[in-house]
């Protein structure tokens, strides 16, 4: 299977679009007619051919524009990635991860050839072509974790394990739904996760956390999380948000379909055997509404969990402003029939 | 007594002598009374290995003399905080492991002091701490990264990019800072009133 | 929700006499790629099919993290334990096929450390071997402390100290050595993390005095040699999976249940990790706790157990796995 990737954009004119097979493998969140949070994570094990879960590291179409996005957002702003000192082997482990995987998994975008500590990366999607030395900085055009993280769809954490928990100690952060990595770097689990509602009291974190620090390698996880984001806008960050909060008030009845987007992450967690570090990759995946309500179940159930949504997780999330008249659009494509279980269209 | 609200918000505790062979405690002037305090509940040759810097807006006040009655081994006033701070990593570059390490004062105090602790290899859970005086914050402004050191107002205006900035709980140990978010980005048309909060 | 670590397929590339009492074991993979990569202080779990009795050892790795084409480990003889390492001594040959888990890391550095400060008791040397191979391609110094009965019985300690000259400093009781403890820790640089591994005496010394001279308990990191200990048999009751078992006085409840068929997770299978909690449902007897797991109150409770190391004694103990 060849990938053809978009020429798109996701600032200024927003040329951005997922092609109707783009528009059948979004991971749907939702398996049930409504949402709550709980300890949502299974094994990240490979999942249907075509599917976003079929390999580790899902590369899409929007592999080359997202890459260009994020050298955008890098330019303004090099505070989205950063990683304390005592994270360089875990960086370096990052990258042993992914170039592994990509060039398992595409071996027609990605080749890795390894003599030693001699390594050959070729990435062709993005006309890449270097040799370094594995574990020495000075061999790469930047840090490790740079370099592997503009190769990389979605944000990545690499988290140290601690004292039984997971410290957010290096990141590269562009793609994300209004957390900032400046800000949270170097807080634990417990702290970067404290603007949550309701999680903390329903023990989500607690129970989280025991099973987090004890992935084995080898065995990675996943879960899924969602927004809505007006425009297809990767960089909703809270640094940004005078430049993307008045998107917000473009949003009428007539304008829900094309500006509104259902925003998945495709959260995996993964350890680092190098340095027993743990990695969160993030990633973002959007979808319009009018490309959302052509799949039927997904409408129906969209619908369903926008309406009965906690009130505490309908102002976290940022939709206050306009919760009623999303409610009201979706209800006219919501027939009222029954939906099938699981996160699949019918 | 500063509650918890989210657990990024610090809370802070009283202190009390540990064991150790050096002491060294760090007090604005509102902490003062915290260290006089503790030494009252400290064994009686506490002072002999107690090393007490502050940072006083008056080196000959009431704060200056009470901490010099103490009779710490080592005693230095600084006229301002990045003094204090300066002087702070200096004697711990000169530290060594089973120092125990005591803040005492306003939470902007108390957090750019343990920045330089923790810069300095010790675990933040080991530093001791005690909060007195006014809750004025220290916030960074996450759009401009500018800090403003004593922030009392709910909005308050960045002091570098003007944003009208809505003080969060959430609280960073590395930047010593709470989080100012803008509180009218989607509509620049409201216009959210200041109210005197943080005192 | 549960975790337990992948197997590797491996072969016995060299078995090693290192003292009277310890033997090294060299693992190379069966199909011939390189093994994974680790970190300093991680452990394996090695497969001991003695019979038709299936034991399951945690050891520590001590090769070089950098070095993939074979892992190693060191066994200390131990004729009063279960009968691992005697399996290990007595059975195991260069050639033979061996099934050991994916690397676990429950002793990591603290790569904030300024400095690393180690001290080690007789055979709790090995995870300190693979941490010093680690952090000599560049990273924070370090000191190490080996305490043993006699310098030929202190594996290793005479390459060690010709390697790292002035980082390794060796303690033999029989020479009348005594490590200074106070001396050590009241004049380690600020930053500086100490660890500790060998015999439960020693950790428990090291890690109070530590306390009462100041060090911060996160700057203090111990591994629990936590062997099994065995004991007299006893029966279980898997509720979840309706089975009544026994438990043999040289097997561990963990493999008892895992003999049964029941799948029940684990990492360290030493009593530090928490992966094997479990539920007890009733309790007609009393509950040996030898974990490192389990707070005071939870124990006082008695609603839970560490099936990798505790046992109980009296008529039936009742599980939810
Ligand atoms: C260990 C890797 C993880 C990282 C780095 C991470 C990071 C984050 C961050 C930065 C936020 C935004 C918080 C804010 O408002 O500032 C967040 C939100 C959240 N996280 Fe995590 N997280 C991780 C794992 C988990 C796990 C395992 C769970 C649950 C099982 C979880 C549940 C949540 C929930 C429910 C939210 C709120 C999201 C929303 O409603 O949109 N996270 N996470
Ligand atoms: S397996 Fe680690 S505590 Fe039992």
């Amino acid at each position: 299977m060849t990938i053809t990737f978009r020429t798109e954009t996701f600032r200024d004119d927003f040329t951005f679009r997922n092609s109707p097979a783009g528009i059948r493998r979004f991971p749907f969140p939702f398996h049930e007619d409504g949402y709550m949070y709980s300890v949502n994570i299974e094994p990240h094990r490979p999942g249907a051919p075509g599917s976003v879960f079929e390999h580790g590291f899902d590369v899409d179409e929007h592999y080359v524009a997202e890459m260009a996005d994020r050298a955008l957002v890098l330019a303004e702003d090099p505070l989205r990635c950063q990683a304390l000192p005592h994270m360089d082997l875990a960086s370096w482990d990052y990258l042993e991860l992914v170039m592994t995987t990509k060039a398992r998994d595409y071996p027609e975008l990605f080749t890795l050839e390894t003599d030693g500590d001699r390594w050959h990366w070729t990435n062709r999607p993005l006309g890449i072509d270097d040799r370094f030395t594995f574990g020495v900085t000075s061999t790469l055009p930047c840090p490790p974790l740079e370099y592997i993280g503009r190769q990389t769809q979605g944000d990545h954490c690499l988290l140290d394990q601690r004292d039984n928990n997971l410290w957010m100690d290096a990141g590269m952060v562009t793609t994300q739904a209004d957390w900032s990595l400046d800000f949270d770097i170097g807080m634990n689990f417990f702290e970067w996760h404290a603007p949550v509602p309701l999680a903390h009291e329903m023990g989500v974190f607690q129970r989280a956390i025991k099973f987090l620090t004890s992935i084995p390698q080898g065995q990675p996880s996943r879960r899924l999380n969602w927004t809505l984001t007006v425009n297809p806008r990767l960089d909703t960050s809270p640094e940004n948000y005078p430049k993307w909060g008045p998107d917000k008030l473009t949003v009428t009845p007539d304008t829900i379909g094309e500006k509104m987007h259902l925003r998945v992450e495709l959260q995996t967690f993964w350890r680092l055997p190098r340095s027993n570090a743990l990695v969160f990759p993030i990633r973002c995946y959007l979808l319009r509404f009018d490309d959302l309500v052509t799949i039927p179940k997904w409408a129906r159930r969209m619908h369903r969990v926008i309406r009965d949504l906690p009130p505490e997780l309908v102002t976290y999330k940022g939709m206050s402003r306009y919760h009623p008249m999303l409610v009201e659009w979706l209800a006219a494509h919501d027939d009222g029939a029954p939906t099938s279980p699981g996160i699949f269209p019918d | 007594m500063i509650e918890p609200t989210i657990l990024s918000r610090p809370t802070y505790g009283t202190l009390e002598p540990r064991p150790g062979r050096a002491h060294l405690l760090i007090a604005d002037d509102a902490g003062s009374a915290a260290i006089v305090d503790l030494f009252a509940r400290a064994p009686a040759d506490f002072h002999e290995s107690a090393t007490i810097l502050s940072v006083t807006k008056d080196l000959s006040g009431d704060e200056a003399a009470a901490l010099h009655r103490l009779s710490p081994a080592t005693l230095t006033a600084c006229p301002d905080m990045p003094a204090m701070l300066n002087t702070l990593a200096g004697l711990l570059a000169e530290a060594g492991m089973g120092v125990q390490i005591y803040l005492a004062g306003t939470e902007p105090l108390i957090g750019q002091a343990m920045r330089v602790v923790i810069e300095a290899g010790i675990d933040h859970s080991a530093i001791a701490t005690e909060h007195r005086g006014s809750l004025a914050r220290r916030v960074q402004c996450v759009h401009c990264k500018g800090f403003m050191d004593e922030v009392t107002t709910q909005p308050v205006t960045c002091a570098h990019c003007g944003l009208s900035l809505f003080v969060r709980d959430h609280y960073s140990r590395r930047l010593a800072a709470f989080q100012g978010v803008c509180i009218n980005a989607e509509d620049q048309s409201e216009i959210v009133p200041a109210e005197e909060v943080f005192r | 929700m549960s975790s337990t670590a992948r197997a590797l397929a491996v072969t016995v590339a060299d078995v090693i006499e290192v003292t009277p009492l310890v033997k090294r074991f060299e693992f190379v993979s069966t199909d011939g790629a390189p093994l994974p990569p680790f970190s300093g202080g991680a452990h394996v779990v090695v497969e001991l099919p003695d019979g038709d009795h299936l034991r399951r050892n945690p050891y520590s790795l001590m090769s070089s993290p950098r070095d993939l084409s074979r892992y190693a480990i060191s066994v200390r003889r131990d004729d009063g334990g279960r009968g691992g390492s005697r399996y290990l001594h007595e059975q195991v040959v260069p050639g033979m096929a061996m099934t050991i888990s994916a690397p676990v890391n429950l002793f990591a550095l603290d790569l904030r450390a300024r400095k690393h400060l180690m001290i080690a008791g007789g055979i709790g040397i090995t995870p300190f071997i693979a941490q010093i191979h680690q952090l000599s391609g560049g990273g924070a110094p370090f000191e190490l402390h080996y305490k043993a009965r006699s310098a030929p019985l202190a594996a290793y300690m005479d390459d060690l100290a010709a390697r790292h000259p002035g980082a390794v400093h060796a303690c033999c009781s029989d020479r009348g050595e005594d490590l200074d403890l106070d001396t050590l820790l009241t004049t380690q640089p600020l930053g500086t993390h100490l660890y500790v591994c060998g015999p439960e005496r020693l950790i428990a010394g090291v890690t109070a005095r530590a306390a009462a001279l100041g060090w911060p308990a996160r700057h203090v990191h111990v591994e629990h040699f936590a062997a099994p200990p065995p004991g007299l048999p006893f029966a279980v009751r898997l509720a979840a999976s309706n089975l009544s078992i026994t438990v043999r006085g040289e097997q561990s409840l963990l493999e008892a249940i895992e003999e049964a068929g029941v799948d029940a997770p684990y990492l360290c299978r030493g009593g530090a990790c928490g992966q094997c909690e479990t539920a007890v449902v009733a309790c007609d007897g009393t509950l040996h706790h030898h974990d490192h797991w389990l707070t005071d109150a939870q124990r006082e409770t008695g609603d839970r157990i560490m099936p990798c190391v505790s046992r109980f004694t009296g008529r039936l103990l009742t599980l939810d796995r």
